[in-house]
């Protein structure tokens, strides 16, 4: 059980809760494996995405997970202009709490608006990512594919390279990952490290080899073309040359070392389709283990104390 | 009018007297006056307050403030005089619209109201808005509040322009481009909470321009809200050569940092945006060395509506008439940073001074504004209490010293605590 109504990010989570959500999410995935998609722990509960945002995976993984226990699910899409024209936030949240929801999963593209919906409605709001603020369940399940494959988070070495200013997954996993007591190095063009990263515990290196030296995981996060057009960075081709992970930089991780991406992947920009489809990826595996953290968030959060 | 047993805040420093007021104006100072009068025993009176940077959203925004709602709020504050930024609509960018804020203020009949004109027509920053018709008209100032002129060339012929009617410019120094989009300070809270920041720079290039400016047409110039330590040191080295320039900051750049932003909220969201603590104690620094010369409110009320909403697209603004003096004092005298005469300097006589306004100083001949101040009371600031229409304000729930108990404007009685 959560000792909270709203699941807003990992910062003001504390480790004891992380750790049971992944805890349970562990046996969720368990259960997925074994092909198990009917469990009651949502029966009779409804739950509502409301994404002001694309998405596929995200919104399409919070529906599986709320849907294989049970759950009404409603999808709700806003185009992100229709915020600035049409209904507010508050006033949105006010008409789905009528409705009896008992979970909203927002994901939004300004940073604090799960924050705004939690103050407003009694249902529970869960954050599906918003704007450069958090990605908590992209975390978590970043975390649960961490332990299982290597049995425990502590003394973990991380290493996220990618556009790191505009990600809230950067940011959740760097919470995240250092409440566990894991270590996290960062690297990327300086146009894309965000001021005072170091103060949250990251390990800002000067290169590329730096950051992933003796790593256990190495993580790429998704540069996007507008970037590039903002003055971030050259090109994509310069990109990857200067700041991509590549065979050759996996050679200074651990021998055993992971790799990860968030999804979706530019094949060759962040990580080259060698590392992607090859042994060390742990791509997909992190698609399985969104679902299983999710049931394990929307259960944890509607669990009734006994 | 006789006002008995006060502590007056003078030219020449603090002194226990009675005054007596006669056609609006000061008649006499002395140590006892004989006749009825009213008893401020244990009050301290400041000259009436000025500030010289308001928002009185009217014409054209009165959901969010009008000029009634907005000089209850300068007289409960304890200002005698403020002066209302041009972003109306339509703009106060021609002689219409400031005759239209005056008798619409004159009908209030509470403090007075001076209109500053925008720079540019329709803040548009393209030609010269009718500078020669507003002053005519009563303008006592020109600024473009809100946003800088962006074409340099167009802000140099503004400075001369007005010059030639005896208007100063007062500067909102902000680089557009260097903002982009930006709603807080850039630095370690930006991260946390991944909203967008600004850097130091986007408000200290355009504060080192004006200065070039005035430097090098000779012309002063007037830099408003400062927030940035850096803006600060520019302000005070200019200063030291001779340069014209005279600069103010607000209430919640002395007192608050950036970590207020760690919640999300849009009370906390203002531009130019609270900054980290290193710029809070240069801004006190400068308040205390003379770099800055006025403490204003930039009183940017808004309705609700405005603010309950997601942080970025929150309205920037801090309603702040109701909270300045009490902010300041606390701060500042309590804080041991200045004086009590040299806050009555920063809130009444400099902003007079530069704008060449009327008042500013307690003596014979002048205007019978006054603000009489209980400086011993501890009160909690509630903006339920506020009487502006703006309740947005970060210092909910904070504790302060010095409450208003009379404001005086002319020799009348225009606020009086309940």
């Amino acid at each position: 059980m959560l000792k909270r109504k709203d699941i807003l990010g990992l910062r003001e989570m504390p480790a004891e809760e992380i750790d049971e959500i992944l805890t349970v999410g562990m046996s969720m995935k368990k259960l997925l494996r074994q092909n198990i998609k009917k469990l009651p722990h949502l029966q009779g509960k409804s739950v509502t995405t409301l994404f002001y945002e694309n998405s596929t995976r995200t919104r399409c993984s919070f529906e599986l997970a709320a849907k294989y226990m049970g759950a009404h699910v409603v999808n709700i899409s806003a185009e992100s202009s229709s915020v600035k024209k049409g209904e507010t936030l508050v006033d949105t949240g006010k008409t789905l709490d009528a409705m009896k929801n008992d979970i909203i999963v927002i994901r939004h593209p300004m940073g604090g608006a799960p924050a705004l919906l939690g103050k407003t409605v009694k249902a529970h709001v869960v954050n599906a990512g918003d704007g450069m603020n958090e990605h908590p369940s992209q975390a978590l399940l970043d975390m649960l594919t961490m332990r299982e494959n290597f049995g425990s988070i502590e003394g973990l070495k991380v290493a996220i390279l990618g556009d790191i200013s505009h990600s809230r997954v950067a940011k959740s996993n760097l919470f995240g990952l250092k409440k566990l007591g894991a270590e996290v190095t960062m690297y990327a063009p300086k146009t894309l490290i965000p001021t005072g990263i170091e103060k949250m515990g990251a390990k800002v290196c000067r290169s590329r080899e730096e950051a992933v030296e003796g790593a256990d995981v190495v993580m790429g996060l998704r540069i996007q073309l507008e970037r590039q057009h903002a003055g971030n960075f050259p090109s994509l081709g310069e990109y990857s040359k200067f700041y991509g992970v590549s065979e050759a930089l996996m050679k200074y991780a651990k021998p055993t070392a992971l790799v990860m991406h968030p999804g979706p992947v530019n094949r060759g920009v962040e990580l080259t389709s060698g590392l992607i489809d090859g042994e060390s990826s742990r791509i997909e595996e992190q698609v399985l283990s969104g679902i299983a953290v999710r049931m394990s968030m929307l259960f944890l959060l509607t669990k009734e104390e006994i | 009018m006789i006002f008995k047993n006060a502590t007056l805040i003078l030219p020449e420093g603090l002194r226990r007297a009675d005054i007596r007021t006669e056609n609006g104006k000061i008649a006499e100072i002395a140590e006892h006056i004989d006749g009825e009068g009213c008893d401020w025993s244990g009050l301290t009176v400041f000259p009436g307050l000025i500030d010289m940077h308001v928002h009185l959203r009217e014409p054209g925004f009165e959901r969010k403030e009008d000029i009634e709602s907005g000089s209850k709020a300068a007289v409960k504050g304890g200002f005698t005089q403020v002066c209302c930024m041009p972003n109306t609509n339509p703009v106060t960018d021609s002689k219409v619209v400031v005759t239209y804020i005056l008798s619409r203020a004159k009908d209030v009949n509470l403090c007075k109201v001076r209109p500053i004109g925008a720079i540019t027509k329709g803040q548009e920053g393209k030609e010269l808005a009718a500078i020669g018709g507003m002053k005519a008209a009563g303008a006592v100032a020109l600024s473009e509040d809100g946003k800088s002129v962006v074409a340099t060339n167009l802000m140099a012929n503004a400075m001369k322009y007005a010059s030639d009617f005896g208007l100063i410019c007062l500067c909102h120094c902000e680089d557009k481009s260097l903002v982009d989009g930006g709603v807080v300070n850039e630095g370690y809270y930006s991260t946390l909470t991944g909203l967008k920041g600004s850097i130091r720079a986007a408000e200290d290039i355009i504060i080192a321009r004006e200065i070039c400016l005035s430097e090098s047409l000779d012309i002063p110039v007037h830099i408003c809200h400062v927030s940035t330590y850096s803006g600060v040191q520019l302000i005070r080295e200019a200063k030291a050569r001779g340069v014209k320039v005279t600069a103010e900051t607000c209430p919640h750049y002395f007192t608050l940092t950036d970590e207020v932003i760690a919640s999300f909220d849009t009370n906390t969201k203002v531009n130019p945006p609270i900054r980290e603590e290193k710029d809070r104690l240069a801004v006190i620094e400068g308040l205390k060395d003379g770099t800055l010369d006025c403490i204003v409110t930039d009183h940017a009320p808004h309705h609700e509506d405005d603010k309950n909403v997601e942080y970025d697209l929150a309205a920037f603004g801090i309603s702040g008439l109701e909270t300045s003096f009490a902010l300041s004092y606390t701060q500042l005298v309590k804080g041991g940073a200045l004086s009590i005469e040299e806050l009555a300097k920063k809130m009444s006589y400099n902003p007079a001074h530069i704008l060449n306004l009327e008042g500013g100083a307690i003596q014979v001949g002048a205007p019978a504004d006054l603000t009489a101040v209980d400086l011993t009371e501890k009160w909690t600031i509630d903006p339920e209490e506020f009487v502006s229409k703006g309740k947005n304000t970060p210092f909910t729930g904070r504790e302060v010293y010095g409450r208003v108990k009379y404001t005086v404007v002319d020799g009348d009685v225009k606020y009086r605590e309940k």
